[in-house]
């Protein structure tokens, strides 16, 4: 009797952890056979052009010259001008909804802000496209030409066409795709605080402002900065929405308003019509690129966090 | 234990038969999303009359050849056609099915559709940014008595690799040696820097960006620029005469096509000769293996391609495709005649 107790808890157990190990295992495998698949189809385009794939910025299917250089820019500062404003606006966002609004707001806007996580990326690209680039060309783009151009600095930003589409239409476009996903994270930390510590706070005289700045926000700090990393995410390797917005145009500009290129967008634009072998392994090394990238600033972002 | 056994079982018959149904009365097909409307209108057409289900899924021309050349297609379906020496290398036959125009479209305040006059040799100009402005002399030549403003040219080309791109870079190196010589032609290819480039995703985004964008200039197929009503410029055919693009006209230029003189239809149907011309169009082509392995589906799917040249006809043009000269579908059955089945002619 105590024996074969002792054999299923063991029993029980030790299926339990080879399940979990072999599932941790499992994408490690997959993990590597994608990286080996990326080198194998995109070795014929690395091998032609060695380093200079990721600095040169001609990227020409009729000559055959391919480099990742503005690809890799565009998705880079795309990025970036997503994370500097859904950073900003999803922790102001989830603090409001957690620790400022009444109830009876904060529940109905937090599920619409989960249903905006659930929309479609390509609906975001169309809508993007349709609806947000004219109005963004008539509302901002004209304002800034006479407005702006002038500044030091940031005035060669936006010294382009007022077409609606860009950078800079791109960024923003992934900015409204990754706020649901900060602000929920954010949100959902905030809330796990318990309620004692802000009891506490507020005991000793602090004003909302200090509990907030003080308090809570330190000590959901490794929560906003992994929301902001799964964001930041999301921003390097978003495809279709960019693919609408930003142009596709491969070169580095100073101006903002210039359409340019993503590496994901390049792929999956170009990836159906790609004949020439040389282009397909190029395009399957913007991959490869990609996937290095991703990692690069996912490995800085931790090392920031560490800090 | 028994109704898990019974699921199971009617489920394996279940699969079992789709899978007979895929082997026998299925042809599967892949490529190009020009020809796309067209092909699943035949098919659906076909279907009714043979009860033979053709599947065509628009992936894309590169992604047609890939997927014939691996064997997991019937057919291919490729905008560009393949020059001899791959068409051998990969044992492959190709013949065209129909015909497309590609036609600029403008936005200029005060220019109605048909209104302005351009060449070649200005339209290449005009994308290579020798020319930026609406009233550069070079337009207002060619467009006596036609009010330009002198806004800034934006040049509206698409943002995803397409055989209408390809079609419309060859068409502009064959009318501008400078187009030819920095430029190129390809599905894909490096819009030059000098002019105020915008890339659209698809024939949607380019018709959205040249409808509202004020000097805008782009390029699109016939039928999307005849459905959303967008304002289309005349064209100077091979032989200099202003051209409207009408079905007359594209049937013009498929008509004066060589087709007898070629290896393989291997033909780019761009600035033919004829006074009357349309100077931008483009055959799309059916990618086939010449040595195929089930005798039934061949007989199938020659079924399917020999009704299409005989009952097609009125689809396509209900669609605003072009369909083939006569002469041309007698030199397609000439060549089908090729195929054989593991090494063995195909009995009719």
């Amino acid at each position: 009797m105590l024996s074969t107790t002792n054999a299923r808890a063991v029993d029980g157990d030790s299926i339990f952890q080879r399940l979990s190990f072999s599932s941790a295992i499992l994408i490690l495998l997959v993990l590597i056979g994608i990286l080996i698949s990326l080198i194998d189809g995109g070795w014929q385009a690395l091998s032609e052009f060695g380093p200079g794939f990721v600095f040169s910025n001609e990227w020409d299917p009729v000559g055959s010259q391919f480099g990742a250089a503005s690809a890799i820019y565009g998705t880079l500062v795309s990025s970036l001008i997503a994370i500097v404003i859904a950073i900003p606006a999803g922790l102001g966002t989830a603090i409001f909804l957690a620790e400022l609004a009444p109830r009876w707001i904060s529940k109905p806007v937090g599920m619409a802000i989960e249903l905006l996580a659930a929309v479609p990326s390509i609906i975001y690209g169309m809508w993007g496209l349709f609806v947000f680039a004219p109005w963004f060309s008539e509302g901002f783009q004209f304002w800034a030409l006479e407005n702006l151009v002038g500044l030091p600095v940031i005035g060669a930003w936006f010294d382009g066409p007022p077409i609606g589409i860009g950078l800079l239409t791109a960024g923003l476009i992934l900015s409204f795709m990754i706020l649901p996903i900060i602000t929920a994270l954010t949100r959902d930390a905030l809330q796990t605080i318990p309620n004692v510590v802000r009891e506490a706070a507020y005991g000793v005289g602090a004003t909302p402002f200090e509990v907030i700045t003080r308090v809570l926000l330190p000590s959901i700090r490794n929560a906003a900065v992994g929301a902001g990393i799964l964001g930041l995410g999301r921003a390097l390797g978003e495809t279709m929405a960019v693919a609408f917005v930003i142009g596709g145009a491969n070169r580095i500009e100073t101006s903002l308003f210039m359409p340019a290129s993503s590496i994901s967008s390049t792929i999956a634009q170009q990836f159906n019509e790609a004949t020439n072998e040389m282009h397909i392994s190029a395009l399957i090394s913007l991959g490869l690129v990609l996937f290095v990238l991703t990692f690069l600033v996912m490995g800085v972002a931790r090392l920031l966090l560490k800090k | 234990m028994k109704l898990l056994k019974s699921v199971f079982v009617s489920s394996v018959m279940l699969a079992a038969s789709a899978f007979a149904l895929a082997n026998n009365d299925t042809i599967n097909g892949a490529g190009s999303t020009f020809a796309h409307p067209l092909y699943s209108k035949w098919a659906e057409e076909f279907r009714k009359e043979s009860g033979i289900r053709v599947n065509y899924q628009a992936i894309g021309s590169g992604g047609g050849i890939r997927q014939i050349t691996a064997k997991t297609v019937d057919f291919g379906a490729s905008d560009a056609p393949l020059t001899d020496d791959k068409l051998n290398r990969e044992g492959l036959i190709q013949f065209p099915t129909a015909m497309g125009a590609i036609v600029p479209v403008v936005n200029i305040p005060g220019v109605a559709p048909g209104a302005m006059k351009l060449t070649g040799k200005v339209l290449a100009d005009i994308y290579l940014g020798n020319i930026k402005k609406w009233n550069d002399e070079r337009i207002t030549a060619l467009n006596p008595g036609l009010n330009i403003p002198g806004q800034p040219i934006y040049v509206v080309h698409r943002s995803d690799g397409s055989g209408t791109t390809f079609t419309f870079t060859d068409y502009l190196s064959r009318v501008n040696e400078q187009w030819k010589n920095e430029i190129g032609v390809n599905t894909d290819i490096t819009w030059p820097r000098k002019a105020t480039t915008i890339g659209g995703n698809g024939n949607a985004g380019v018709a959205s960006f040249v409808r509202r964008t004020r000097g805008a200039i782009g390029y699109v197929e016939y039928a999307y620029a005849k459905q959303n009503s967008l304002t289309h410029t005349q064209l100077a055919s091979a032989e200099g005469t202003f051209l409207q693009p009408s079905m007359e006209t594209f049937q013009a230029a498929a008509a004066n096509a060589d087709w007898a003189n070629t290896s393989n239809f291997y033909l780019l149907l761009n600035n033919q000769p004829g006074a009357n011309s349309w100077p931008i169009t483009a055959a799309t082509f059916i990618l086939l293996h010449k040595d195929q392995a089930d005798a039934a589906k061949t007989k199938s799917m020659l079924d399917f391609f020999e009704w299409s040249y005989a009952q097609g006809d009125q689809h396509a043009i209900a669609l605003d495709y072009i369909p083939m000269p006569e002469n041309v579908s007698v030199m397609v059955a000439d060549s089908l005649r090729q195929l054989t089945v593991n090494g063995q002619p195909v009995s009719q």
